[in-house]
């Protein structure tokens, strides 16, 4: 192998993630509310940004996964010989080998096994790992490992997972819902009562019922699951890695691993995105194995065939649900029923039960409801945490279910939910009183004034521009058939761990003089993963702190955990834990210029004293001193934790609790055309209207509306990993067949953004990443069935649904 | 694995003979794909890229010969007049990246059912130029398709080129993909007028084992456009007509359920494709009649 | 065996060279050029896209052999000898176009060739040209609105 010219052989890859950077003038420019650029920019579009994939180290191994070809089976042996006879071949694991007693994993239960153990439970799970010289030699190697199994019947739903005879995806349960839940193979159950539904249906004049069907989403981020393992003089393993959590991922890790969590030192690489699919572990443990077994640094790259099973996907769903309203449009009651496939582990079924449950019937008011929500174990792939996670696929139901009801009723389906809007002090079916703005009539008004886009944009003087057509580029219309449609859409989405979780994070600030300019530096655990978390810190440092120059170090375990970089949560969390902390660098900054400077200007002792363009200023703009003068060669470090309000658990057979932190609404309008004949779907524009609480960084919020909107749309009209239904195996783990939307399909998407404070949030924000998720994919579907009349209570809509064909 | 890398035609020729197992690559947007995803671990890998000759065209006459490898880019863009329907098809092929790779040659060598060449070349008509240390061979495009990745080629010969026929009336391709653009197809369907032979011809795509020909659909349209006069008389064609035409081309697609879609949704959009595009074809060769009739006499 | 060939105006070499390695591998893994990326390995993302001899191709699906001899450019080969960001690279950072970043450098490659071609490009030009790079953070509304302002740019520039 030749040399690596631009990229250090001890260092792995280049840093990463410490940036600094500047802003021009005084008083403090780019702090929140600006549309700063992002710190690693410049980096990402010169290529010199070190995602995972991308790391290398001198006389480094690659590592493979060898998967298992089937999803339900016993395995009757395991024989690695001829692979570990391999030339270039250092180490062939099985369960076996595996270093401690400690040999499963998993976020809330510990039911994954490192590496399979006496049997498989899904296609695709890991059986042995192979490290070799060459990406192809591991992958020949893996090859020769001989793996015999004996398949079992496999449970694919409801039906063979909770029916009579059912085989049991885990034999000796004996986590902590194991004891609640009606039957072994289902994972959690949330039910939540409140009123009196039946009472309440007799008072209904109508009586709307429904089922539906979400097909299984991928994240399908596009930076492949990776990384690289390192092994160190200590005993301890240095590993490089895209994650989403770090400590949440040492937690599992070390373990495993039989060495204690500081033996285990974790430094975040570039992530390719993440939208949930790298809440669990990926590569980090096998890779941290195979290194220390061979003494030698290992890098673990998975293709996008593998990827498809690295990681787990949003829950399919089957809803049912009932909703009775009055005459005069009022929502009397609802009942619903939904059932997610959790799969073979349970990830963060859990979680995804409680939020479907809690989120279930949607922003409106509600009285009385009966709800129930279960996430089943079956030979499935595993599904865990997407982008919306619960409250995804309750939406499209809902939606759905309150335009037919709308319909039934002869009323305007946006004046319709309008009507039944929740608002600020609205009661969730959970019994929490919403206590921060709601505005949900208030979104559905706003995108519903947006302008529509002109009709057959598509006719061009030279004909039809197919571009602009359902079909695109092929070639199948040039307007025969086309028919257009409008949907309306809102949905809510929680911010935030919920049910009890102690959700926090940390920040470690520090401030001092370097070449007479103040700096401060920003350290904290957050997972930088595309959505920005970067620019917003060094926004807030700049902001509280008054400086131009702000350094983001590395995210890495030396610092305490932030939590995850999901649940909308990053902005109001580790945003506000560096506003905290820059808050208390602040307080010792004042009180060493107290110290130094109080004698010479009263103000130091009597004004508000705030930072300011390099400067100590007084709430009325007077300069007492400059930040360089008070510092001197004095640095100001501070580490420190940040807590949203304490959540509760929901009862377990009423599923009362004030569970969630924080609410957060979006709404979107979808005009679509639909070629009936063939049942193709051009979406040609997608509005959307949602409130952000405060907007710290503009340009950022709307990048994110429009990135979840696509993702929403996405699974509306192409977005399924297929399963069969007898073998439980993937038919589609490829891009060539789990299509994700192209340029070409996604529309103009305006963005209405509104911000109404949450005054128990950081600057009054509103974690904003996953409402835009919920309500585009219901918004196209009710688009599509305004232009064809059809049902379709299944997404994502395909061809043949729309056709009858 | 070896990598073969003939300088000359000839040379590649007596590579292919030499090792009949070597699988050539061109614009490598299939074979590459294999390798990635440890499908196929060819012994041999023959790389044809330094032949000039397969990525350029003649066109002189009443044939283009397509080099194998001319990619669809080029295609697109400069072959528009005398490979219509073929220039269409090219436009719907994978990305633009993909287009700047692939050409001919590399979908008649894999022979996927799929591939977004075949059914432009059916309806357009013309001949696979194979060749091999033995010699040359025309291998008719009706003969080429054997299976699914089957093709007529014997091991020692490799596609020099493909002759078609410069069309002489107006062609149409249109194929269903369930994304508007970097898609497989679903199903697809070509049709091209041959006005000098008054006949029509079509090719179906992605819904049966190979690609094949509607012929039984084409023998009725080229029958019931003879009968009616339509061809000198450039009156609309009768819905009636469309409708059968469009029936007989479901019919004789052969297609299966897969994850992509359904048998009976590919024999449905076949329907709706073959009507659309004989309705296009069909109206462009009346606008030319129509302009022809009113030009004054030179 | 042994590759040779020319990458952002440099010859660069790579020895023993396994026969099945894409152009990709041999860039990102063996000349120290992780620029280009790997999100799918089958031509259907183009993160991988470079410029072969001028032409945007998705380097996952040209063996590393067939770029012998040839003209190599990468995402970074863009920006100036100086270190300055071309108009592109420039117009993604300042429109927002760029979130996690995977799709960035073979967007930025297929952006730069359309503008090329295309100095004033329609947005159904722009949507074309890019069809054949996925991009899962932005809705691709910022990429749209970075290859006007680019586009512009280059416009107000001449």
């Amino acid at each position: 192998m030749t040399g690596h010219p631009t990229r250090a052989a001890t260092a792995p890859g280049r840093t990463p993630t410490s940036v600094t950077q500047g802003a021009d003038g005084s008083p403090t420019r780019g702090g929140i509310g600006e549309s700063t650029m992002r710190p690693d920019g410049i980096l990402k579009v010169t290529g010199e940004f070190a995602y995972s994939s991308d790391l290398w180290h001198e006389d480094m191994l690659w590592g493979h996964t060898l998967r298992s070809t089937v999803a339900h089976a016993r395995i009757v042996s395991i024989d690695t010989s001829e692979a570990l006879a391999t030339s270039g071949v250092y180490a062939v694991l099985t369960y076996d080998d595996l270093p401690t007693e400690v040999r499963h994993y998993g976020l809330e239960i510990r039911d994954t096994p490192v590496l399979a153990h006496g049997k498989v439970r899904h296609h695709g799970e890991p059986v042995a790992l192979v490290a070799a010289d060459h990406p192809e030699t591991a992958r020949r190697a893996a090859a020769k490992i001989r793996v015999e199994y004996e398949e079992l019947p496999v449970v694919t739903d409801e039906a063979s997972a909770t029916g009579p005879g059912a085989v049991l995806v885990h034999e000796h349960r004996d986590d902590h819902h194991s004891g609640h839940v009606p039957h072994p193979n289902i994972v959690h159950r949330q039910p939540i009562v409140r009123g009196d539904a039946a009472a309440a249906a007799e008072r209904a004049d109508v009586v709307v019922t429904g089922d539906y069907v979400f097909g299984m989403q991928d994240q399908a981020f596009l930076g492949p699951e990776s990384g690289l393992a390192v092994p160190a003089e200590d005993g301890g393993v240095d590993l490089y890695v895209a994650t989403q959590w770090l400590h949440s991922d040492l937690r599992q890790i070390a373990p495993v691993l039989g060495l204690p969590e500081k033996k285990v030192r974790m430094t975040l690489s570039g992530v390719g995105g993440a939208f949930g699919g790298r809440e669990d572990l990926s590569m980090q443990i096998h890779g941290c194995l195979l290194a220390l077994r061979t003494g030698k640094p290992v890098k673990i790259v998975y293709n996008r065939f593998e990827s498809f099973f690295g990681h787990v996907h949003r829950h399919p769903a089957r809803l049912h649900y009932e909703h009775g309203a009055t005459r005069d449009g009022r929502l009397t009651h609802v009942r619903c029923r939904i059932v997610l496939d959790g799969g073979a582990y349970a990830s963060a079924s859990p979680a995804v039960v409680g939020n479907a449950a809690s989120l279930s019937i949607g922003p409106y008011v509600v009285e009385d409801v009966d709800i129930e929500a279960i996430a089943l174990y079956t030979n499935n792939p595993p599904c865990g945490a997407m982008r919306g996670f619960g409250a995804v696929q309750a939406c499209f139901a809902y939606e759905a279910q309150m335009d037919k009801v709308a319909a039934e009723l002869g009323l305007d389906p946006v004046e319709f939910r309008q009507i039944n809007a929740m608002e600020q002090g609205t009661v969730m079916p959970t019994g929490q009183v919403v206590d921060s703005p709601a505005p949900v009539a208030e979104l559905l008004r706003r995108v519903k004034a947006l302008p529509m886009p002109p009709e057959r944009q598509w006719e061009t003087t030279e004909g039809a521009d197919v571009r602009a057509l359902p079909g695109g580029l092929s070639n199948t219309t040039h307007g025969e058939g086309v028919v257009r449609g409008v949907g309306y859409a809102v949905g809510i989405k929680n911010v935030g761990f919920s049910e009890g979780f102690d959700d926090y994070s940390t920040a470690r600030v520090r401030m001092e003089v370097i070449n007479g300019e103040p700096v401060a530096t920003v350290h904290t655990a957050m997972a930088e993963v595309g959505q920005g978390g970067v620019t917003v810190h060094a926004q807030i440092a700049r902001s509280e702190l008054g400086v131009s120059q702000v350094t983001i170090a590395p995210a890495d375990t030396r610092v305490g955990s932030a939590g995850s970089t999901s649940a909308s949560r990053q902005t109001y969390m580790t945003g506000g834990a560096v506003k905290n902390s820059c808050e208390a660098v602040r307080e010792k900054v004042l009180e060493i210029g107290r110290r130094k400077f109080g004698t010479y200007h009263p103000a130091w002792a009597t004004a508000e004293l705030l930072l300011e363009g390099g400067k100590v200023v007084t709430d009325g703009g007077e300069a007492l001193a400059d930040i360089a003068d008070v510092l001197e060669d004095e640095a100001v470090d501070v580490e420190l934790e940040f807590r949203h309000r304490p959540t509760q658990a929901f009862d377990l057979r009423t599923g009362q609790g004030n569970g969630h932190v924080q609410y957060s609404f979006a709404a979107h309008r979808a005009v679509v055309e639909v070629d009936t004949e063939l049942g193709l779907v051009k979406v040609v524009e997608l509005a959307c209207a949602q409130d952000v609480g405060k907007a710290l960084n503009p340009l950022s919020v709307v990048g994110q509306i429009q990135g979840g909107s696509t993702q929403g749309l996405g699974v509306a009209v192409m977005e399924e990993i297929v399963v069969d239904p007898v073998t439980a195996k993937v038919r589609n783990p490829s891009f060539t067949d789990y299509l994700i939307p192209t340029i070409l399909d996604t529309p103009t998407m305006p963005v209405d953004v509104l911000e109404l404070a949450d005054e128990h949030a950081p600057y009054g924000l509103r974690g904003i990443g996953e409402a835009p998720t919920l309500s585009s994919t219901p918004a196209v579907l009710a688009a599509i069935r305004q232009a064809t009349g059809l049902e379709l209570t299944r997404t994502p809509v395909r061809p043949e649904h729309l056709t009858g064909a | 694995m070896d990598f073969l890398r003939p300088a000359s035609w000839q040379e590649a020729l007596a590579a292919k003979a030499e090792h009949p197992a070597a699988v050539p690559i061109a614009g490598g947007t299939d074979v590459m794909v294999e390798i990635n995803f440890d499908h196929r671990r060819p012994e041999y890998l023959l790389d044809l890229n330094r032949i000039g000759e397969l990525e350029e065209w003649e066109a002189d006459g009443d044939t283009v010969r397509l080099g194998a490898s001319v990619p669809y880019t080029r295609i697109m863009e400069g072959l528009r007049a005398e490979l219509p329907g073929l220039a269409l098809a090219a436009h719907t092929v994978a990305s633009p990246q993909i287009r700047n790779r692939g050409g001919v040659g590399g979908n008649l060598g894999t022979a996927s059912p799929a591939g977004d060449a075949h059914p432009a070349l059916l309806a357009g008509g013309g001949a696979v130029e194979a060749e091999s240390v033995r010699g040359t061979r025309m291998i008719p495009i009706d003969d080429f398709y054997l299976g699914v990745k089957r093709n007529a080629l014997a091991p020692d010969e490799l596609i020099r080129a493909v002759h078609l026929k410069k069309a002489t009336g107006p062609q149409q391709f249109s194929k269903v993909g369930t994304r508007n653009a970097m898609v497989i197809a679903v199903c697809a369907f070509g049709i091209a007028l041959h006005p000098d032979l008054r006949t029509v011809r079509t090719g179906i795509g992605s819904a049966a084992p190979t690609p094949i020909r509607a012929t039984t659909a084409e023998e009725f349209l080229t029958a019931a456009l003879e009968e009616g006069g339509f061809w000198d008389n450039g009156k609309a064609v009768p819905p009636s007509v469309a409708r059968q035409f469009a029936d007989l081309v479901a019919g004789a697609a052969n297609p299966i359920d897969d994850v992509r879609g359904t048998a009976s949704y590919r024999r449905h959009a076949l329907a709706v494709m073959a009507r659309r595009t004989l309705g296009w074809t069909w109206e462009q060769y009346r606008g030319k009649q129509q302009d022809e009739r009113n030009q004054p006499c030179a | 065996m042994r590759v040779t060939f020319t990458v952002n105006g440099r010859r660069q070499e790579a020895d023993d060279v396994w026969e099945g390695e894409s152009l990709l591998y041999v860039l990102r893994e063996r000349m120290g050029l992780p620029g280009s990326k790997n999100a799918c390995e089958q031509g259907e993302c183009g993160s991988c896209t470079v410029r072969l001899d001028g032409v945007p191709v998705c380097s996952c699906l040209v063996a590393a052999g067939q770029a012998e001899g040839r003209e190599v450019v990468t995402v970074e080969g863009l920006a100036g000898k100086d270190g300055r960001l071309s108009t592109v690279q420039q117009a993604f950072v300042d429109a927002g176009a760029v979130q996690c970043g995977f799709c960035t450098p073979g967007l930025l490659v297929a952006a730069d060739e359309l503008l090329e071609r295309t100095p004033e490009p329609s947005d159904g030009d722009i949507r074309e040209a890019l069809s054949g790079n996925l991009c899962r953070c932005t809705g691709y509304e910022k990429i749209l609105d970075a290859v006007r302002l680019a586009a512009a740019r280059t416009g107000e520039a001449v």
